[in-house]
């Protein structure tokens, strides 16, 4: 059952990726990375970390691609259906870097740094898992989110705060000078 | 589960890597590297049934930054896109000598 329900997230998460690069209206690009993030979450909770789903559904399905939609309808780039391929050597080059980046991936990720991981995987699973019977799936993230991780935890608030400051900077619109 | 799951990550990867180098449109380009983080936060919680909880909470950070890395360049956009009337790349030519 598992795996059946892997197999169906991945290949919808993959699809949607395809689709994110060859959707010919930015909206349609977007609604695949809905569809994306949204079986990524599927697959978050297959791996047990039912807390991440939530947040990947609530802040990036919900929140960021909102946030990406409103910039497209903002500024009127729905109609463009065409897709904006670059060709020519663009392209080639793409080919390229794709396939370089695959053979290291697969190379890294297949590779022989597994076996140990393996060996050892069985019981940090496990001790993931009474983790989350004892303290709850919010627990589990919180409790060293607010203990080991506390500097790093507050240090992302005031990323925020900078990104608000300097989107409302960014977006806000220039003031011409006085008398023009 | 672990090596399929890397796989799909890997795969989510590259794809995102071909959409930001083959598209034209900004906003596509913002979408398909947010695609690369997601799988990377695909990889980091395939392995944190490996290595630890740790894991998660890096997902849980990248997030973050995600969040602040979309606010600051969609802004970005919008200031461009005041200036040039456009959001295709190859128009922004103005640091290219």
């Amino acid at each position: 059952m598992t795996d059946v329900l892997f197999i169906l997230f991945a290949v919808v998460a993959v699809g949607g990726g395809v689709g994110v690069v060859t959707g010919r209206s930015p909206v349609a690009s977007l609604l695949f990375m809905v569809a994306t993030l949204a079986s990524l979450a599927g697959i978050y909770v297959l791996f047990e970390a039912h807390f991440l789903a939530a947040i990947q559904v609530l802040v990036y399905a919900g929140a960021i691609m909102v946030l990406f939609l409103f910039v497209i309808m903002l500024l009127n780039l729905g109609h463009d259906y065409r897709a904006d391929l670059k060709y020519g050597s663009w392209f080639l080059l793409s080919l390229v870097v794709v396939g370089l980046t695959a053979g290291v991936l697969v190379q890294g990720l297949m590779g022989t740094g597994e076996t140990g991981l393996r060996a050892g995987g069985a019981e940090v699973a496990a001790a993931i898992d009474a983790a989350v019977v004892e303290k709850g799936a919010v627990g589990v993230i919180a409790d060293p989110l607010f203990t080991d991780w506390v500097v790093a935890f507050e240090l992302m608030g005031l990323l925020l705060l900078v990104a608000i400051v300097a989107a409302v900077v960014l977006a806000k619109p220039r003031e011409r000078p006085e008398g023009k | 589960m672990l090596t399929p799951a890397l796989l799909v990550s890997a795969l989510l990867f590259v794809i995102g890597t071909l959409g930001v180098i083959v598209r034209k449109n900004a906003i596509i380009i913002f979408l398909c590297i947010e695609l690369q983080l997601n799988a990377v936060n695909l990889a980091f919680v395939a392995l944190s049934r490996y290595t630890g909880i740790e894991g998660q909470l890096y997902v849980f950070f990248v997030m973050t930054v995600a969040a602040a890395e979309a606010a600051v360049g969609l802004a970005i956009i919008i200031s461009i896109f005041r200036h040039y009337e456009t959001v295709s790349v190859d128009k922004f030519n103005l640091l290219k000598w």
